[in-house]
């Protein structure tokens, strides 16, 4: 078995359900003779025909409406947004339709569907290409939010959202798409959704992150064992909902606990977590709860974009000081 | 400077019946058959009656608000009776003639109105969609089900129904466009009855036809007077024998009137003429059908007192039944939320049972 990529894992998850499953479709822009603009459905149309493998017209309110009156017929319908500073006109349909259909009708038609939207910054593009906007969407009862770190990952749960009954928005981190490869048996095998995944394991603080961020988190915690501080890594995956569990068991166990994530710090998944850390492990603390972030601005041009995302030195920071507390 | 026309279109408009009843051209088949058009009177009738019990039901605190109908009974009942059980229906909240006539019950209409998701879950229509509140959204879920009918090689029609107004949005034109570029089994009606709650046509789009709007997306527009239903069924049954058989969609624009506020909500006196409004009475729909029948030797004031009496009964056992349905409980909100709620959502889902229970 080859190692892949982040970007290959998510082909391969679409080209195996494409195979085994005839309901799944494909569409949106570019994804068809192109194969997407990041190449994440390359070769794909040429392999499932134009019959399921669909270039549609540029129109972010309409892929998401055919996918919702796709789904309510019972096809399996993954459709792409080309960047997630693009979803805005969609999430009108994503809201108030495929979020809210299957509980309207009281279960009686559902939205088995996928909207896949490369997401995050650091790869130096225009405006309105970097945002990370996934709080938003876990804001929206119906919906589950995934976001992959890693090739074997992104195999797994985008394989698991596409036989999710239900909604599924996949954030796919397009600055690791292709900085780390995995062997991954392409083999069909899922992982669970609504599942942390705990990377690392530590007895002095539990670092939380997801997508992109997982890599400097990951770096700042073997950093941190040269300091002499064991930190366990957990990688949310799922971002709505959130597998607290899984969180609480770990911050029972570490008694700290530092949250990082790229996007806005106000109303973020990160205030959720540590809301929920706060409101059923708080007895468990020994330290307040870190958070590390980008900051509550606009997601600034590229020559700025540095200095807005988290690196590793301020979650080391960040770490230090809540080490402190005794 | 040469200049040369590449392109020029027309819209045709389609009426059979006029005003006073009379026919203005040679007469459909299907309009020949006065025991078809008396059903279609009694379904028009139903409609009138249904919406005045439904307004009396909010006014009286036991529903909430409510769109009638009134005046514009023709064009649901009229496409709604050309659909066949295997069409889908994409509704809008204009949309209780075509639904009626689509197998919803008066009953489930009732309950969606008074504010149970009960009434979406309809028990013959299985695969068509609740009312679209977002205006002109299910434009698109219309070519959406027409996309996946297309791909199974089905021979169905999908029908959608907007109000003039929302043809204004974008979905409008996105889903109009997308069914035209391939070639989707959809028909589109604009049911223009003049108004935006309190928004005229002549502020909502310079276009001299709302049916013109479906030129710039390549699908076929026509126009229909709205308050003829043998107009409306004709040209309804056209469009979708065209959509079940591979044809593409069709865009049809109904006129009519709004002789109604646009909801419980409204008081359309504040913004409508009354003068054009008594014009409006005079080009009613019912009225039209009526003389038709007559001319025909096929009604008489006894059958409209025999039709009153039955029509009343079968409202007024839906009003009792939508009375007497059982009311939700708070787990309802939780249990069709996700196919397994999430484990995140479980405490609340206790805690708003037991709270339910005090």
């Amino acid at each position: 078995m080859a190692a892949i990529t982040l970007i290959e894992a998510v082909n391969a998850a679409m080209a195996y359900e494409l195979e085994h499953d005839q309901d799944v479709v494909l569409f949106g822009e570019d994804v068809g003779k192109n194969g997407g603009v990041f190449r994440a459905t390359d070769g794909l149309q040429k392999k499932y025909g134009t019959e399921r493998v669909i270039d549609t017209p540029l129109a972010e309110s309409m892929i998401a409406g055919l996918a919702v009156g796709m789904a309510a017929q019972g096809m399996k319908p993954i459709a792409e947004m080309q960047f997630m500073g693009f979803i805005f006109p969609a999430v009108d349909q994503i809201f108030c339709h495929a979020a809210r259909l299957r509980h309207r009708t009281r279960g009686r038609l559902t939205q088995p569907m996928v909207i896949r939207a490369p997401y995050g910054g650091g790869i130096h593009a225009p405006e309105h290409h970097s945002e990370s906007t996934e709080a938003l969407f876990s804001h929206i009862p119906g919906l589950k939010v995934v976001i992959p770190s890693n090739p074997s990952r992104a195999y797994g749960l985008m394989l698991a959202a596409i036989r999710d009954p239900d909604p599924v928005i996949f954030l796919e981190p397009k600055r690791v798409y292709r900085i780390v490869k995995h062997e991954v048996e392409d083999n069909g095998e899922e992982y669970p959704l609504e599942a942390c995944f705990v990377d690392r394991e530590g007895s002095d603080i539990t670092l939380i992150s997801w997508g992109a961020m997982m890599h400097e988190t990951l770096q700042a915690a073997e950093k941190l064992a040269a300091e002499g501080i064991e930190a366990e890594v957990i990688d949310v995956a799922t971002v709505s909902p959130i597998d607290m569990d899984t969180i609480l068991e770990s911050v029972e166990k570490t008694g700290r606990a530092c949250i990082i994530q790229e996007a806005p710090k106000s109303g973020s998944i990160g205030s959720e977590i540590a809301a929920e850390i706060a409101e059923k492990g708080i007895l468990n603390l020994l330290a307040p709860i870190g958070r590390v972030s980008g900051y509550d601005t606009v997601m600034p041009y590229y020559r700025l974009e540095k200095q807005y995302m988290p690196t590793v030195d301020r979650i080391l920071d960040e770490v230090r000081t809540i080490m402190e507390y005794k | 400077m040469t200049t040369t026309t590449v392109a020029s279109f027309e819209i045709k408009y389609h009426q059979y019946l006029d005003a006073s009843g009379k026919p203005t051209k040679d007469i459909p088949e299907f309009a020949k058959d006065m025991n078809t058009m008396r059903e279609l009177y009694r379904d028009m009738y139903k409609l009138r009656v249904f919406d005045a019990k439904a307004y009396a039901l909010q006014r009286t605190g036991k529903m909430g608000t409510y769109p009638a109908s009134l005046g514009q009974e023709a064009i649901g009942i009229g496409y709604g009776d050309a659909m066949v059980k295997e069409d889908v229906l994409i509704p809008y909240y204009r949309s209780t003639g075509g639904l009626l006539k689509h197998g919803v019950t008066m009953e489930e209409i009732l309950l969606y109105w008074g504010g149970d998701e009960a009434g979406s879950d309809y028990s013959v229509a299985k695969e068509d969609f609740p009312i679209c509140v977002p205006i002109a959204n299910q434009i698109i879920h219309a070519s959406g089900v027409a996309k996946a009918i297309q791909m199974r090689k089905q021979k169905r029609a999908v029908v959608t129904e907007i109000g003039e107004g929302g043809t204004s949005e974008g979905d409008f034109y996105e889903g109009v466009n997308v069914a035209g570029i391939w070639n989707l089994g959809v028909v589109f009606f604009i049911n223009n009855n003049q108004w935006a709650i309190s928004v005229p046509t002549d502020i909502q789009t310079a276009c001299e036809t709302y049916a013109q709007k479906a030129i710039a997306a390549g699908v076929e527009g026509i126009q229909v007077d709205g308050n003829d239903i043998v107009a409306v069924r004709e040209v309804a049954n056209y469009a979708m024998e065209k959509a079940r058989n591979g044809g593409g969609p069709t865009v049809i624009e109904a006129i009519t009137y709004r002789l109604c506020d646009h909801t419980t909500a409204d008081d359309a006196s504040r913004y409508d003429d009354p003068k054009v409004k008594e014009e409006a009475w005079k080009n009613e729909p019912l009225v039209r059908l009526r003389k038709y029948l007559e001319k025909n030797k096929s009604w008489s004031d006894k059958d409209e007192e025999k039709m009153k009496e039955e029509v009343a009964k079968e409202v007024d056992a839906a009003v009792k039944a939508y009375e007497a349905a059982p009311k939700p409980t708070p787990e309802m909100m939780f249990d069709n939320l996700y196919a397994e709620l999430p484990e995140l959502t479980k405490p609340q889902r206790e805690a708003a049972i037991k709270r339910g229970a005090k």
